[in-house]
């Protein structure tokens, strides 16, 4: 570790003179933050995995019965529960490519010295920051067949994004990529810049292609913060549930949160929704662990 | 440090327990947001007048009614002191104790002579037939359809359709002419579309729409007393409304794949439909110009006839109920007393709200009000709704899943989705122990 622990007061500062400790310094700043977290992280998570293995009702009086594995096995023999994984994975790998491609190639053509470049970088990063069910409002008007302005602009026709149980999947990740692409590019032009100068001057004093410089030097050296992004974006796509809800119904949209959602507070199901949640979340753990193994062997590169 | 702990929790003990003042003289009422629920705050305020006790209707979005209510139900909340609830929650309201039983008041007012049949059946009533009420009728509801009168009596239009079909243009009595129709209008070409249905599979839109096909057709969802699904909800006449309903969608505007009430009355105010299905609580928009340039070339007509001869349509609408955990019930109790009286029921439907009660339903003065209001009485009379039991949101959540494809899509053959719902219902049902088999 670079940075030295401060082990000790400085015995002439404002708290040493009141008479506090080191350790109740510590205490105050890290207890409040424990306690937070317990009480609102760690406790609900350990009290919703109680009732995933009962069939409480949240809606009923009657008692929560102990059921044992019994919703696990349920949901995991669900064709529609399977349906609705496959459909959310499909949306992660069009949505999450998609991002990348369009937020580091803007990242590669804002990386150089153009006029008004910080305007135009805040500018692009206007999607990112409205609310997702403002985004889908809007883009389910400029998506709809009769008056949308994307059919009009394409010259589509009366072409159903949204209503077209095979392209809505898409609109929903098109949306996505429009909204999210500058977030991948924040993270990719910081390191864009960090990447050092004279690589690029070695480069082409040794006459490196253009094509070999960004395999050899861009891409190896902004992996890391690349990956970061994929990360948050491959989280938050799986984890989807505003902007597919509220631009379309179509079952081939049905994302694995919407589903959740209805078992929890449509059906109140709430014992088998809570297994579902864990399912969830189990697997957003694996893959998660995938990417971050993978973000430490880029590391030691 | 545990000291410390126990006092920030009596903190927050002492925080939300300061936050539960209660308040006597007034009383808060939650419905969704639509027209009717402003009618009703017009209705609270004469009371306010009256008595001085201040009703506040309490209103949220359509899609979120549902959960926001019973969060609060869940929660033992007393946010609310009476809930205009839908009339599929009551099973599950009274058998968890959400509801207080209003047995006692209904008997005392004989509200089951005084409102419309259907009204105290589907509204008040549960189990079926078991003589327990949980809510007074307040906004009664159900599906009709409205059209485009002046498309209709265009001598043009009626000559090309006679020569067609061979029988008169005119308002459809029969399934059969309503598909008729519907396809005659059908130009895409010209962006006029035949006819607009409810095909939002997010809530109960979908359902209703087909509800209003199958009903019509002679048959039913469910026998309601004894569960029985397979045979009746796969049965072969409900094989035939769907083919009808998935044949209707064919004739509806393009990317009318996720609509309900707001779209089918769009359908009419843009021009864009011949024919459109909705509730009767949304026809106000339709004859008010300021909502719709229509207005004056706009009919309505009540659910047509099945091929059997069997004419009901699909029941919306809503009871009022009062909340258990309210701590204004008897202030509650008295608004109702209050609600019930004919006058106050004859304002009530003066102000645009659509009464259950019998005497005001049944007076010409009521029937002459607006140009829907007779087709409202008469549809009144021949309503059937969907499953009231606790798992009905399961049993929705099934409906929609197995017949939108087939809708929406074509996927598959109506008689493999209602074969497959009936074997999820069949399911569920025995998960809950209603069935044994």
């Amino acid at each position: 570790m670079a940075t030295a622990v401060i082990e000790t007061l400085d015995p002439k500062s404002r708290a040493a003179s009141r008479g506090m400790s080191d350790i109740a310094i510590r205490n105050l700043f890290i207890i409040p933050t424990i306690a937070f977290l317990i009480i609102f992280n760690i406790f609900p998570l350990l009290y919703s995995l109680g009732y995933s293995f009962t069939d409480f009702r949240a809606s009923t009086n009657a008692p929560a019965n102990f059921v044992g594995l019994q919703n696990y096995r349920e949901l995991l023999n669900d064709p529609f529960i399977w349906t609705n994984f496959s459909i959310t994975a499909k949306y992660v790998i069009v949505s999450v490519t998609g991002q990348v491609v369009v937020g580091f190639g803007v990242a590669l053509l804002l990386n150089r010295d153009i006029p008004f470049k910080g305007l135009i970088t805040t500018l692009l990063l206007l999607p990112m920051m409205l609310s997702m069910a403002v985004v889908g409002l809007f883009w389910k008007l400029l998506y709809d067949p009769s008056f949308g302005i994307i059919n009009h602009v394409l010259g589509l026709g009366t072409f159903e994004w949204l209503s077209n149980a095979d392209m809505a999947l898409y609109a929903v990740a098109i949306t996505d990529i429009w909204m999210w692409s500058p977030f991948v590019m924040l993270l990719s032009l910081a390191g864009l810049s960090a990447v050092p100068k004279h690589l690029y001057e070695a480069a082409a004093i040794d006459r490196a292609g253009s094509l070999y410089t960004f395999f050899r030097i861009t891409l190896p050296l902004v992996a890391p913060i690349l990956m970061i992004a994929i990360i948050f974006r491959t989280m938050e796509a799986f984890k989807t549930f505003d902007l597919a809800y509220i631009l379309t119904s179509q079952p081939t949209t049905e994302v694995i949160s919407i589903r959740l959602y209805k078992m929890a507070f449509q059906e109140w199901q709430t014992g088998r929704s809570s297994a579902l949640a864990y399912i969830v979340l189990i697997m957003i753990l694996a893959i998660t662990n995938i990417y971050v193994k993978y973000l430490n062997k880029v590391k030691e590169r | 440090m545990r000291s410390k702990l126990t006092g920030m929790l009596a903190g927050i003990a002492m925080t939300l327990a300061s936050g539960t003042a209660a308040y006597s003289q007034e009383l808060t009422i939650f419905w969704a947001e639509w027209d009717p629920a402003n009618y009703l705050q017009e209705l609270a305020n004469i009371y306010e007048a009256e008595t001085g006790v201040k009703v506040t209707v309490e209103t949220t979005p359509w899609s979120d009614f549902q959960t926001k209510a019973f969060t609060e139900f869940n929660a033992k909340g007393s946010a609310y002191d009476m809930v205009v609830g839908d009339s599929q929650w009551i099973g599950a309201a009274s058998e968890a104790g959400h509801y207080v039983d209003l047995t006692e008041f209904f008997n005392k007012y004989k509200l089951n002579e005084t409102m419309a049949p259907a009204t105290v059946k589907y509204y008040a009533e549960y189990p079926s037939n078991s003589g327990k009420y949980w809510s007074v009728p307040a906004e009664g509801d159900a599906v009709g359809w409205s059209y485009r009168k002046d498309w209709f009596e265009d001598p043009k239009e009626m000559e090309a359709f006679k020569a067609k079909y061979g029988y008169d243009l005119a308002p459809p009595k029969t399934w059969a002419e309503l598909r008729d129709i519907a396809e005659f209008f059908h130009r895409p070409d010209e962006k006029r579309y035949g006819i607009a249905i409810y095909t939002d599979n997010s809530y109960d839109a979908l359902v209703m729409g087909v509800e209003n096909a199958i009903f019509s057709y002679g048959g039913e969802l469910g026998d309601y007393a004894t569960y029985k699904v397979d045979g009746i909800i796969n049965s072969e006449q409900n094989v035939k409304a769907l083919e009808m309903y998935r044949e209707l969608y064919g004739f509806t505007p393009p990317g009318w794949a996720k609509t309900f009430f707001a779209e089918d009355n769009q359908a009419i105010t843009e021009g864009l439909a011949a024919m459109s299905m909705n509730y009767f609580a949304f026809f106000p928009a339709l004859v008010n110009e300021a909502s719709n340039p229509n207005a004056k070339g706009t009919g309505f007509f009540a659910n047509p006839a099945g091929p059997g001869g069997e004419q009901f349509a699909a029941l919306g609408g809503q009871g009022i109920s009062v909340v258990s955990y309210s701590e204004n019930k008897e202030e509650s109790m008295k608004f109702l007393e209050w609600f019930i009286k004919d006058e106050t029921q004859k304002k009530w439907a003066e102000l645009g709200g659509y009464t259950a009660n019998k005497a005001v339903l049944e007076s010409e003065e009521f029937q002459n009000a607006t140009p829907y209001n007779k087709a409202f009485y008469e549809t009144m009379f021949k309503v059937k709704d969907f499953w009231a039991t606790p798992e009905y949101a399961e049993l929705l959540i099934q409906m929609n899943q197995r017949l939108y494809p087939y809708v929406t899509a074509g996927e598959g053959t109506a008689k493999e989705a209602l074969d497959s719902l009936a074997a999820d219902w069949n399911a569920t049902f025995k998960k809950y122990n209603r069935v044994q088999q």
